[in-house]
């Protein structure tokens, strides 16, 4: 039987097992509503700004291992949606953005809400289509889908004009798909492997070192079978948070700009170095220069080739899936007579021990003003560390990703590599619709949750009992940071004046609002706005405004040249 | 170091522009880029003549691969290889330079491919650097108009690049 474009979408999205669609209507896509109005397999969030729709199907992608949707409108709905999209390629989350279009004979003539899909998101997907033809629409939209979720995962766009949403065409949904231009690698090279094994059974100053390779690729377990098993030190990137259980002695907190001292310390003074599903990124090893000062032999394990020796030279380069890299490591580790040297290791503990003893995340618990480390102390007991926290950009991120003691992967959703605010609070949407029962906290700033702070609408709709902690320091904290040590104390434009009254802003949105002053006050607070277990709570800590996010490392300097408190 | 980079690609519309876009979007260089399709109506073959240091020339090669609508990619500067580039010289050709320029063209093995009683047009095919130098020996004055179609290249003897 031949059914219209729009019906093959709706198709498409019900063969995938969809769930949630996250979009926004216009003329472009109005076929394609029509279909979803007429199922109730695949279930609608309407969202209040593309941006957010995005936002919340990668919420919801990066909190499941699940390929997010997202459905806008042609012009507008697709630019709005572009940093959502740029959001999700940086940080590798599979999705599927379909995305209306003028009709193809309106194409290229500046029609009424007309922009150049393709070309405007071409830099930021993994890939995109066209399609130009009903007949290719079923094969296009399979392809996305396997295209987006294997290899390096990514956001792929589906732009679908109108008229071919109206069309009709025979639907057969394909069940595999094979791309003759297409074949991401999975197995580990052999030989690789075993030299990665010699490398490791020499080490003196071991350190492992991953990131969000090891979320993605769902390699949490292996990793910490291959930490145990070796008795090395462990840190995790931004993005890997999680991997690796923070409340394990082996653990040593997060590395990089906002890094431990004992993590940065030993990134930059181990002789071999285990890099997982990380990518020497900039806010990670600091001057690149500086990091060579220092001879290590380093084996980097990654799906994506072109990640590896991109920043920094490779000596064992190993692409592959990372799990079963992990899987083949532990095997030969088990299988090896070698054995390490365990004088060796241990006088490296002792160092490391000396570095942790700096206590690098220290502050004033004695301060009378709320310190914003001391509320996420208080969320993660309250919570007992099991929530699932989103956050925005800035302090109040880095404060989360150090103070919030991640012991399970994909509990931490945060945009690492864009760094875009207005994040945190779509991305809760997205996980709180994926897992109902779960709290789900969203950490943010009174700068960032205002860039999107109109889903709270969203999350009334669809009674989404997200819990806000917003550390209200009036100022965007990190570019005041910056300001501070960097530009001579000039605050230009980063006070946030004429802030809105967020509990009156809350409620008028239906939803509850707390102002806390005291810090005495936070975590009766917190055990309030989580003991409701139905309702958004929106928390407005007014936290110490001169705080600041301690380590650092500058820009220029190296990952050993910290600022610390 | 100069590199010729050639790759197999999916004849697909925008295909073109994601090589185009991914130099331009990771600041590489590119001297020239020539596309056609191949025998195979479905697969296009690009030549890009590119500059880098071997990590950059290793980066180049990684991220073309890892487009989507890529199937192949050789650094044909790896092993032996011919390189050609096709050159059309629109030159004044009147009074003695006339004869002149005949015989300019015979010495590069160009040919006279449109006369006018002012002017040649003429095509030559070789390297870059010997169309360089047939630009060089003619009369400066004397050129009315250059077009270059960039080198295509391909490997010497069994270097094969094809889709299996």
């Amino acid at each position: 039987m031949e059914l219209t474009g729009a019906e093959i979408v709706v198709r498409c999205l019900q063969e995938e097992g969809v769930e949630h669609v996250f979009g926004y209507p216009g003329g472009a896509v109005l076929f394609i509503y029509d279909e979803l109005f007429k199922q109730d397999k695949v279930k609608h969030v309407l969202v209040r700004h593309e941006q957010a729709a995005v936002h919340a199907a990668d919420g919801y992608s990066r909190s499941t291992d699940k390929t997010g949707v997202a459905l806008v409108t042609s012009g507008p709905g697709v630019t709005n949606a572009v940093t959502g999209i740029a959001t999700a390629y940086m940080d590798s989350i599979p999705l599927v953005v379909i995305t209306g279009q003028v009709p193809t004979h309106a194409i290229g003539l500046d029609a009424f809400q007309e922009c150049d899909t393709v070309g405007i998101t071409r830099p930021c997907v993994k890939h995109n289509f066209l399609v130009k033809d009903v007949k290719e629409l079923a094969l296009t939209v399979k392809k996305a889908f396997y295209i987006a979720c294997s290899g390096r995962p990514g956001p792929v766009v589906v732009d679908i004009p109108k008229d071919v949403t109206a069309a009709r065409a025979e639907f057969r949904y394909p069940e595999t798909i094979t791309m003759r231009s297409y074949n991401p690698m999975i197995k580990g090279h052999p030989g690789q492997i075993k030299k990665a094994i010699q490398a490791l059974m020499k080490a003196k100053r071991p350190m492992i070192y991953t990131g969000g390779g090891v979320i993605l690729g769902g390699a949490s377990e292996e990793l910490t079978q291959l930490v145990h098993t070796l008795g090395f030190p462990c840190t995790n990137t931004l993005m890997g948070l999680g991997g690796f259980p923070a409340t394990d002695p082996q653990f040593l907190g997060m590395l990089g700009m906002h890094g431990t001292y004992e993590a940065n310390m030993a990134m930059q003074h181990c002789d071999v170095l285990l890099a997982i599903g990380a990518r020497f990124d900039d806010r990670v090893i600091g001057n690149p220069r500086h990091f060579f000062e220092e001879p290590r032999t380093i084996i980097h394990i990654d799906i994506d080739p072109s990640s590896i020796s991109k920043r920094v030279k490779v000596d064992v380069p190993i692409v592959g899936n990372v799990r079963e890299v992990l899987q083949e490591l532990i095997r030969h580790l088990q299988a090896t007579r070698e054995r390490l040297d365990a004088q060796a290791l241990k006088d490296w503990w002792t160092q490391i021990e000396l570095w942790r003893g700096r206590d690098c995340l220290k502050y004033d618990r004695s301060s009378p003003l709320i310190k914003p480390q001391f509320v996420i102390e208080k969320l993660y007991e309250v919570t007992s560390g099991d929530a699932y926290v989103t956050s925005d950009v800035g302090q109040h991120q880095m404060w989360a990703a150090q103070f919030y003691k991640f012991d399970k992967p994909r509990r931490w959703i945060s945009s690492g590599g864009l760094g875009t605010m207005g994040f945190g609070q779509p991305a809760a949407m997205g996980v709180q619709l994926a897992h109902p029962q779960a709290p789900v906290a969203c950490v943010t700033g009174e700068a960032s949750i205002q860039m999107c702070i109109q889903e709270l609408s969203t999350c009334k709709q669809y009674r989404l009992p997200i819990k806000i902690v917003n550390l209200n320091n009036r100022y965007m904290g990190m570019v005041r940071q910056w300001q501070e040590f960097f530009h001579g104390n000039r605050y230009a434009e980063s006070y946030m004046d004429a802030l809105p009254d967020f509990v009156r802003l809350a409620e008028s949105y239906g939803h509850g609002g707390m102002r806390v002053e005291q810090p005495e006050d936070v975590e009766p607070a917190l055990r309030e706005a989580f003991g409701r277990k139905k309702d958004l709570v929106f928390m407005d800590f007014i936290t110490d405004e001169t705080e600041n996010v301690f380590p650092m490392v500058p820009g220029g300097k190296g990952l050993s040249e910290m600022i610390l408190v | 170091m100069r590199h010729i980079i050639s790759v197999l690609l999916e004849n697909e519309a925008g295909a073109l522009s994601r090589v185009a876009g991914l130099f331009s979007a990771r600041g590489y260089n590119i001297e020239s880029l020539t596309v056609a399709p191949t025998e195979d109506p479905t697969l296009s073959r690009m030549t890009i003549v590119t500059t880098g240091s071997d990590e950059v020339i290793e980066q180049i090669t990684k991220q073309l691969n890892k487009l989507i609508d890529v199937v192949k990619v050789v650094d044909l500067s790896d092993g032996d290889h011919i390189e050609r580039e096709l050159m059309l010289v629109k030159v004044r050709a009147i009074g003695k330079d006339r004869e002149e320029m005949k015989r300019m063209a015979d010495i590069f093995r160009g040919r006279i491919i449109d006369v006018t009683d002012k002017d040649y047009t003429i095509e030559v095919t070789g390297t870059g650097s010997k169309l360089d130098a047939f630009l060089n020996a003619i009369e400066r004055s004397a050129i009315l108009e250059t077009v270059r179609t960039g080198a295509s290249g391909i490997g010497r003897g069994d270097r094969v690049l094809r889709v299996q």
